[in-house]
């Protein structure tokens, strides 16, 4: 069996989620089978500053537990987006949250601008769920993981009574990677949203 | 919680380490949130009363080992779990501890220091604490998982050490191995061994608490249980109260450190891999031997004869084990998150035949394979 293995990274400012959201796109790739690692990084601060969390999913063991070169990025702020670009696969994905990133750094891999903080506000109601909305968004455009299996880890791991919300926020994020994806192909899709 | 039986499931360094606990019976927790140990005491907070145990958040990490060696007394399997500000604070009980053989596990998630330092970065700057954190000649263990899976089954070890030996065990975790998450299978308890303390066979009227039974660890009443004695840090004959008699001195020190040395064997675990042929050894442990085995993979692949030594016994200190190895290699790589700890003791047990070389990363980052590959290719 040929070694297949993903490096995804999830990056924004602490309290958007993106840890949760690390969690839960690991457990979806447990869902389909596979073997997968999740770290994290972050300042001491329990809100604000640049925080990332990153998952490496691969059909074989995973040793060293680092994102050195990710194929997927996903960026919900600028700072964060400034700061982690760099290290992107040159035939990679670059994810950024238009809300916030306003500025697309040089970079060779492809991006994605999808407004996914104000899908959320809008589509959803909630802030809160942004990082559910990147999930969605995030796996409709790579497929690292099946849609049954990160809708699966969505639901086990949202407290209770908020499962149909959360449902409500990977359809919008699958809705909108759709309508990227049927964007005209380019290095940069900008989603109006 | 997610579970999906025939795959696993996704679960955190300290996590494993606080299910561990449980698995192996601890029932009482006492220590001071500290980052990144902090899910540690979470867990068992959560769950500790829901099988009868106890958890108490003390005023401090001093407070917290001496409420676990008053709980270990009482006869409860106890720990306490911090990282390294908490650590230093907790050596003086630890001695206690040592010295009055309470079986206890110190989990320390290991930080940048020293002082408060960088708190969300792994290092591996308490190996040497660890061993002598605390003053004198005393006996401990201390353990250095690789994997959240290893994670649980040390933390089972230590217990088992412990409560075997009557001696504190430090079960070394780092900030990655603390904080990773990974896909685990645990075992079912059926697989799990666990080891309870010996307790006196004579009535309270012939118990002696420090008599020597013959194994050099001797049987542990609890107190409660109508045994009445004398626990102190002075040196103590059988019956517990203080004697400063040169030989009863000497014999104490004695047995304290030969109840381990003569089970060496038992305690002292380590993973050797692709060692056979090899002419350069990396010695690793903890997170950085996560590292290493990618680099020694990618050298592998371009034909360099290089393995893997790792003590996941960090403390006794694997000299014999690593010795065998002498005659073959020609060189051992020592890469450590630290400005160079067990180096030393790897020097030491090299004794000069082979040339030992370090490598150092202190700056809050785990050493990467690219580095671990670029050292060797520098010493080929």
């Amino acid at each position: 069996m040929r070694n297949i293995t993903k490096e995804i990274r999830l990056s924004g400012s602490g309290g958007q989620g993106l840890i949760l959201a690390g969690i839960i796109l690991a457990e979806a790739a447990i869902h389909d089978g596979l073997n997968t690692v999740q770290t994290q990084s972050y300042g001491p601060e329990a809100r604000g500053g640049a925080s990332k969390a990153e998952v490496i999913i691969s059909n074989g063991d995973i040793d060293y537990p680092k994102v050195t070169r990710p194929q997927v990025m996903l960026a919900m702020t600028q700072e964060a987006c400034d700061k982690y670009v760099g290290s992107l696969s040159d035939d990679g994905i670059l994810i950024v949250d238009s809300t916030y990133v306003t500025e697309i750094p040089s970079t060779r891999a492809k991006v994605y601008a999808l407004p996914i903080t104000r899908l959320a506000i809008e589509k959803v109601g909630k802030t809160l769920v942004a990082n559910i909305v990147a999930l969605g968004a995030v796996v409709g455009l790579t497929n690292i993981v099946s849609r049954e299996a990160l809708t699966d880890a969505v639901l086990a791991r949202v407290p209770k009574g908020t499962e149909e919300l959360n449902k409500k926020a990977l359809a919008v994020g699958f809705e909108c990677a759709a309508k990227a994806a049927k964007q005209p192909a380019g290095k940069q899709v900008v989603v109006a949203g | 919680m997610t579970e999906v039986r025939e795959f696993g499931r996704l679960m955190q360094g300290n996590e494993a380490c606080a299910e561990g606990a449980l698995a192996a019976g601890a029932r009482f927790f006492a220590g001071y949130p500290i980052t990144p140990s902090t899910e540690i005491a979470e867990i068992l907070a959560e769950k500790l009363p829901q099988v009868g145990g106890k958890f108490i958040q003390m005023e401090d990490e001093i407070g917290g080992m001496a409420a676990v060696i008053g709980a270990s007394l009482a006869g409860l399997k106890s720990l306490t779990a911090t990282s390294g500000p908490g650590f230093s604070l907790k050596q003086e009980n630890i001695g206690f501890a040592a010295m009055a053989e309470i079986p206890c596990v110190i989990v320390n998630v290991q930080r940048g220091g020293p002082s408060t330092g960088v708190p969300t970065a792994p290092a591996q700057g308490d190996v040497m604490q660890a061993r002598w954190g605390t003053h004198g000649d005393h006996p401990v263990i201390a353990l250095a998982p690789v994997s959240v899976k290893e994670t649980y089954e040390l933390t089972i070890k230590a217990f088992n050490f412990a409560e075997k030996f009557r001696v504190p065990v430090i079960l070394l975790l780092d900030e990655i191995i603390g904080h990773m998450r990974e896909r685990v299978q645990l075992p079912s308890p059926s697989e799990i061994e666990v080891i309870d303390r010996k307790k006196p066979t004579v009535g309270p009227d012939k118990y002696y608490p420090y008599q020597d039974d013959g194994t050099g660890v001797p049987p542990m009443a609890n107190f409660g249980d109508g045994y009445r004695y004398h626990v102190t840090g002075l040196v103590h004959d059988e019956t517990g109260f203080p004697s400063n008699k040169p030989e009863m001195v000497k014999k104490v020190l004695d047995r304290l450190h030969n109840k381990l040395a003569k089970h060496a064997h038992e305690i002292i675990m380590v993973e050797e891999s692709n060692l056979e042929d090899a002419e350069i050894m990396i010695f690793a442990y903890g997170s950085v031997a996560r590292s290493a085995n990618r680099a020694i993979r990618n050298l592998r692949e371009q034909g360099v004869k290089v393995g893997l030594f790792r003590p996941k016994t960090i403390w006794p200190f694997p000299g014999e084990q690593l010795r065998k190895h002498l005659d073959n290699v020609k060189t051992i790589v020592v890469p450590e998150l630290n400005m160079g700890q067990l180096v030393g003791e790897v020097e030491r047990a090299a004794a000069g035949t082979v040339s030992v070389i370090p490598l150092n990363r202190y700056d809050g980052e785990l050493i990467t394979p690219a580095e671990i590959v670029a050292k060797v290719r520098e010493v080929l």
